[in-house]
């Protein structure tokens, strides 16, 4: 028994010294001069998520095709199918920063794989760029990983923008209390409208209800008599269309925004003609491109896939633009430096608008506004987040 | 302190008109919960066994109408003669496979059987329909508003009480007044000496599963056409909610069910009118009322008091 307890501690001990050591010596030898410059891929191409990492992987190969180049050098991608699985994400990771002697990781998709790669970025400080993995957690407390695509919350702010830009002063807020995006989400939007508004009582009710409930009527009936400019209602599409529709028969006018958990056709379904005019955010639209490059990124992709791209592809298209972008700032391809230029990242021209990293690590940017429009989601707006 | 003061403001505040629109929404409410909760109580006060099927049973009959209105374009009026049909005869199948090999059985084990009956159902429903939700049909002439000032009242919200009180009172008057009425409160009186007496305890069981269904079936397309979301977990919530209604009235008393529906949805929607920072507790507040009724009266509202024989 002892032993056994003497043994563990001594292996455990050990497996640390060589991490230590081992990615000490690395970082001088992968800056050495060659003619290649390495970024890893870490994706799940096999397992559950596979959809979404084959989709990822497009855009990635698709900007290393338009974008072979930095610093006089070819940029060779290493792919690494981290198979879906936790345990196999921190793994590969730590294969392509000490094997391959990757400069800088992009991936993954899903944010619990993003996050078990955290600490291996960490400890051996190469920087991670994170494709369309929202949950906070994933950049929170980790100066190494940084992402794409904008924090769930984040939402909050731009539906936030889209209100007091179209002239609301004053609003309800109805959140799904027991589900963390809709309390997120509207948090967010709370402080950011107060903030734009200058009046702490913009926000004039937050109304709770439960995920799975049926009758709003209550909360509606309150909400109808404080009579508000717009409501933020951010949740599950089921509940927020079974909401929506309530309102529209109790008489309540005032039109209703939430977050991209809308844009299913369940939301339609269930809603009906009632959720007509229903606004929400979301990352990335190709029927309005904002930018060159996502001009540039849609003929490409259309070239070779024949197809329509998703939002995923395009985020994993832009995550390899400020990986270059960086690399071609930092003048150099130590990942400490790189790591730092990546974190300066500003205006960046990507596909889904201009981005820039806030202090967290976490992209903010433009987001898409859509509507429901005669039983579609229809382009509605453009919003700047200041 | 905080509590209060926002308590009273809400009081203050309320106008007349929302006054008026929170007691329609709560006696619609109230009604559709008793509707269901009669199911309950008329199985219980038979076989002394607490039906959990019920709510998937009305989560069936949702389908069943999606089916015949949305699918086969049979005019709704139809459908819903068709659903209750559907739905008795589902009741049936269910007594008669799942409840009735246990006749003879140890009580636990009719109720484990009745939460088999729920998961079976649920997955079923899963496996046919799939998960996605699905839009109940829209029925024009029970979906319109009417207005009365400045209070929106859906038609549906008419007809629910209505349908509540009709079936109430039809019920009422076969248990009372008619000879199948006479069995089924002998069988719940004493079964074995029903049993004894010559009475066939197997038919007076499924008459009333067929006539708990068929209100569960009633009460189904209420619910569709007021909350329109179809899910197979659609019965669930309710099912939990009108079993308290039922309780809290005295589980086995008809009129008691009735009662504890109309506190349930009344209260639901009157703690979220006084008390709005409660708004995210509304579902706790079931399960405080059930608490605080068995506490003190644990017959339920309107339950008898009965002696354990031995």
């Amino acid at each position: 028994m002892k032993m056994k307890k003497v043994l563990s501690i001594l292996l455990a001990s050990a497996v640390m010294v060589s991490a230590l050591t081992g990615c000490g010596s690395d970082k001088k030898e992968s800056a050495a001069d060659s003619n290649t410059i390495k970024l890893g891929v870490f994706l799940p191409l096999t397992g559950d998520n596979a959809a979404g990492g084959e989709l990822e992987l497009r855009g990635i190969k698709l900007a290393n095709k338009l974008h072979p180049e930095v610093l006089g050098k070819k940029v060779e991608l290493v792919v690494a199918d981290n198979k879906s699985d936790k345990a196999e994400a921190a793994s590969v990771a730590a294969r392509l920063i000490e094997k391959d002697k990757v400069v800088t990781l992009l991936g993954s998709y899903g944010s619990s794989l993003a996050m078990a790669a955290g600490n291996i970025v960490k400890e051996s400080k190469v920087p991670a760029i994170g494709t369309s993995c929202t949950n906070p957690q994933v950049t929170a407390n980790n100066d190494y990983y940084f992402r794409a695509c904008f924090i769930d919350p984040f939402q909050g702010t731009v539906m936030a923008n889209y209100a007091y830009n179209k002239g609301a002063r004053k609003v309800a807020i109805v959140q799904e209390v027991s589900n963390d995006y809709s309390v997120g989400l509207a948090k967010f939007f709370k402080e950011a409208f107060v903030k734009l508004t200058g009046d702490k009582d913009a926000i004039i009710d937050i109304a709770n209800y439960q995920t799975g409930d049926k009758d709003f009527t209550a909360v509606l009936t309150n909400l109808k008599a404080k009579n508000p400019d717009a409501v933020f209602a951010p949740g599950n599409f089921t509940e927020s269309a079974l909401l929506i529709k309530q309102a529209r028969q109790l008489g309540i006018e005032a039109p209703f925004m939430g977050g991209d958990t809308w844009e299913t056709q369940e939301f339609i379904d269930v809603g009906g003609k009632e959720v007509e005019g229903a606004v929400m955010s979301t990352a990335f639209d190709r029927e309005k491109a904002s930018t060159e490059e996502a001009q540039k990124f849609l003929k490409a992709y259309t070239d070779e896939y024949k197809s329509e791209p998703s939002a995923l592809t395009a985020m994993a298209y832009d995550s390899y633009l400020i990986a270059i972008d960086a690399i071609k700032r930092a003048n150099s391809t130590d990942p400490q430096k790189i790591r730092d230029a990546i974190a300066k990242t500003k205006d960046l021209e990507a596909v889904t608008g201009k981005t820039t990293l806030d202090e967290n690590g976490d992209a903010i940017k433009a987001a898409v506004i859509k509507e429901v429009k005669n039983g579609k989601f229809k382009y509605l707006d453009f919003v700047d987040v200041k | 302190m905080d509590f209060f003061s926002e308590f009273f403001q809400a009081i203050t505040n309320m106008s007349a008109t929302s006054l008026a629109q929170h007691v329609v929404n709560g006696v619609s409410l109230g009604s559709l919960y008793a509707l269901i909760a009669i199911g309950y109580t008329m199985v219980y006060g038979i076989l002394l066994m607490i039906n959990f099927a019920h709510g998937d049973i009305v989560m069936m009959a949702c389908y069943f109408a999606f089916f015949g209105i949305t699918v086969f374009h049979i005019p709704w009026y139809f459908t819903f003669i068709g659903v209750i049909i559907a739905t008795a005869l589902l009741g049936a199948v269910i007594e008669r496979t799942a409840y009735r090999p246990l006749r003879d059985a140890p009580k636990n084990s009719v109720l484990i059987s009745a939460i088999g009956a729920s998961f079976l159902l649920e997955n079923l429903a899963n496996y046919l329909f799939s998960g996605r939700p699905l839009r109940f049909p829209d029925i024009p002439l029970l979906s319109s508003n009417i207005e009365v000032g400045d209070v929106q009242i859906q038609a549906i919200c008419i007809v629910i009480p209505i349908m509540t009180f009709l079936s109430l009172w039809l019920l009422l008057h076969i248990v009372n007044h008619t000879k199948i009425g006479m069995a089924m409160r002998a069988v719940s009186k004493d079964y074995e000496i029903a049993r004894v007496m010559g009475i066939n305890i197997d038919r007076v069981i499924s008459i009333t599963f067929i006539i708990g269904s068929a209100l569960a079936a009633i009460g189904a397309f209420m619910w569709g056409v007021r909350y329109p979301g179809i899910t197979p977990m659609l019965g669930v919530m309710p099912g939990l909610k009108c079993f308290i209604a039922a309780v809290i009235g005295g589980i086995g008393n008809i009129k008691g069910a009735v009662i504890g529906g109309f506190i349930l949805g009344l209260g639901e929607v009157f703690i979220v009118a006084f008390f709005p920072q409660l708004s995210g507790y509304r579902d706790a507040f079931a399960f405080i009322v059930l608490i605080i009724i068995l506490f003190y009266k644990p017959t339920g509202l309107l339950g008898e008091k009965t002696t354990e024989k031995v």
